[in-house]
């Protein structure tokens, strides 16, 4: 099945999905250097994102978080690439500059957690394999 | 979205990698805002100075951007984790004053006038009715939007300097007509005066639009308000409310631009200000820190703090946050020597919300609503809001 969405950043890449319905803020709430979320009470909390489809509605916290992206980009810790249902400008700017594909406007409900899927952010499509 | 053929040169790197990577951050934010073009800006404010705030990480990004990069527009900083010549005596330790010191660097680099305030509007980067900026302060935008009636978006770090490298900014948000009028009517029905009694106002009507969703106030009931008590309602608003533009009947200049709002209505009296501001009083105190600068002090101000402490000695640390140009001026006509005399410290070019001084103090007095906020989220201190009087009082007690 393929979805199709809004480019945000190009680059096309495959692998396996990591969802969520919460927001996320990189900034506070991932540690940069392990790629876990540490946000007390978020629905990953615990789990790594790093080279996995991360898939979560939007963007939240401090504008800090582009940064601490691009952290986890030089550290191998960031995830493969972004799904969102809408973007917000700190994750929008954190994969411009950490050179992350990213997609928006998907509805994410039609993605399962560990479906591999090929995100291209050229074309703004997310295909489901399996 | 609409590029002329200079903005698709940039995009295309004809000016070097630091320009295109700006042009992409810009083009990206346009389509998501749906801007139909770009704009020519006249100055940009860059935030996310701090070594505390940018890590190695915001460090090593600047590092790639200043190898090419230039910038088009005036541009300045905001408040950097430590006064760049007093930074011993503030407690600042090496490591980090290096690391603050690479991130200047590459600024300086860049072409940036790194004066660090989070005042751009008291020392030169100052624009006139109408001019388009790309400032990233929020209590700045606040200030540029709604008392100069400049318009801004609030810019975050990286959105900021592709702007200085680019000189332009998407056409969307604040920068439109059809995004400045008042959405609340705000009637203040009791007499509000001093810079800390304008930053509990500005909590008030913070809290107020955060709960109605909603991010433009105008306000009526303030018959006069200096630049001091502004730039203090400002920072506060901006803080509590995530308001980057306010009306104040006849005192900002857009105040009867828009149509008055008239759907939502909401009074604040006398009642409302004393609760606000005993939420700025925290229980069990030990103030053993003072500090008066946030936003950064004007010249006025540090004339004021110089006349109530002649011949006094503090007791406490005490800290004056300021631009280093406004300190300069303070240095030029005795201010400082009064001031440094009785005891105080300046602390120009940073502030007491960025610099690294996290649970080094128990307990802050301030005249800042801001300063309550960071003072209590980020540092884990206990706070007091007070006069400007009443916190040098504190401070020599």
């Amino acid at each position: 099945m393929k979805l199709n969405g809004r480019k945000i950043y190009k680059g096309k890449t495959k692998g396996k999905t990591i969802v969520t319905k919460d927001g996320i803020s990189f900034y506070g709430g991932i540690d940069p250097d392990t790629g876990i979320v540490v946000e007390v009470g978020h629905e990953l909390e615990g789990q790594s994102v790093s080279g996995k489809i991360l898939v979560f509605p939007t963007g939240k916290g401090s504008t800090v978080g582009s940064y601490t992206m691009y952290r986890m980009k030089k550290n191998n810790t960031a995830p493969l690439a972004i799904i969102n249902e809408k973007i917000d400008t700190i994750i929008a700017v954190g994969c411009i500059i950490s050179e992350i594909p990213c997609v928006d406007m998907i509805d994410i409900n039609l993605i399962k957690n560990e479906q591999e899927v090929v995100v291209n952010g050229s074309e703004g499509t997310v295909e489901i394999i399996d | 979205m609409k590029l002329t053929s200079e903005d698709q040169d940039m995009l295309d790197g004809k000016y070097g990698k630091a320009t295109q990577k700006s042009m992409e951050i810009l083009t990206i934010l346009g389509e998501i805002f749906e801007a139909e073009d770009m704009i020519d800006v006249v100055g940009v404010q860059i935030a996310g100075v701090s070594y505390d705030n940018l890590g190695e990480a915001g460090l090593e990004f600047l590092s790639e951007m200043a190898e090419d990069g230039k910038v088009r527009v005036l541009t300045t900083l905001n408040p950097a984790g430590m006064d760049r010549e007093n930074w011993r005596a503030l407690g600042i330790d090496e490591e980090f004053a290096k690391n603050q010191n690479r991130a200047l660097d590459a600024f300086a680099k860049m072409g940036i006038i790194t004066t660090c305030s989070c005042t751009p509007y008291l020392i030169g980067n100052t624009p006139h009715y109408g001019q388009h900026l790309a400032w990233a302060e929020s209590s700045a935008v606040c200030y540029a939007n709604s008392v100069i009636g400049a318009r801004s978006n609030r810019e975050g770090g990286p959105s900021a300097l592709a702007s200085a490298l680019t000189g332009i900014t998407p056409r969307y948000g604040y920068h439109l007509d059809k995004n400045r009028q008042g959405e609340v009517l705000i009637k203040v029905n009791a007499p509000v005066k001093g810079t800390d009694e304008f930053g509990v106002l500005g909590k008030i009507i913070g809290d107020k639009l955060v709960k109605l969703g909603k991010k433009i106030p105008y306000i009526t009931g303030i018959p006069s308000a200096s630049i001091e008590e502004l730039k203090s309602f400002c920072a506060s608003v901006a803080t509590y409310g995530g308001t980057a533009l306010f009306h104040m009947e006849r005192i900002t200049p857009e105040f009867d631009t828009y149509p008055k709002p008239s759907d939502i209505v909401f009074d604040i009296n006398q009642s409302d200000l004393d609760k606000a501001r005993a939420e700025l009083i925290d229980d069990h105190l030990e103030i053993d820190f003072v500090s008066i600068g946030c936003p950064h002090a004007s010249i006025h101000e540090i004339a004021t703090i110089a006349k109530l402490l002649k011949g006094k000695k503090v007791k406490k640390e005490f800290w004056i946050t300021t631009a280093r140009p406004t300190k300069r001026i303070a240095d030029e006509v005795g201010y400082s020597k009064i001031i440094e005399m009785a005891g105080a410290k300046f602390a120009a070019d940073t502030c007491c919300v960025v610099a690294p001084i996290k649970g080094r103090f128990k307990g802050i007095m301030v005249d800042s609503a801001k300063a309550c906020y960071y003072g209590r989220a980020k540092n884990k201190f206990k706070v007091k809001i007070g006069k400007i009087e009443e916190c040098v009082e504190e401070a020599t007690k």
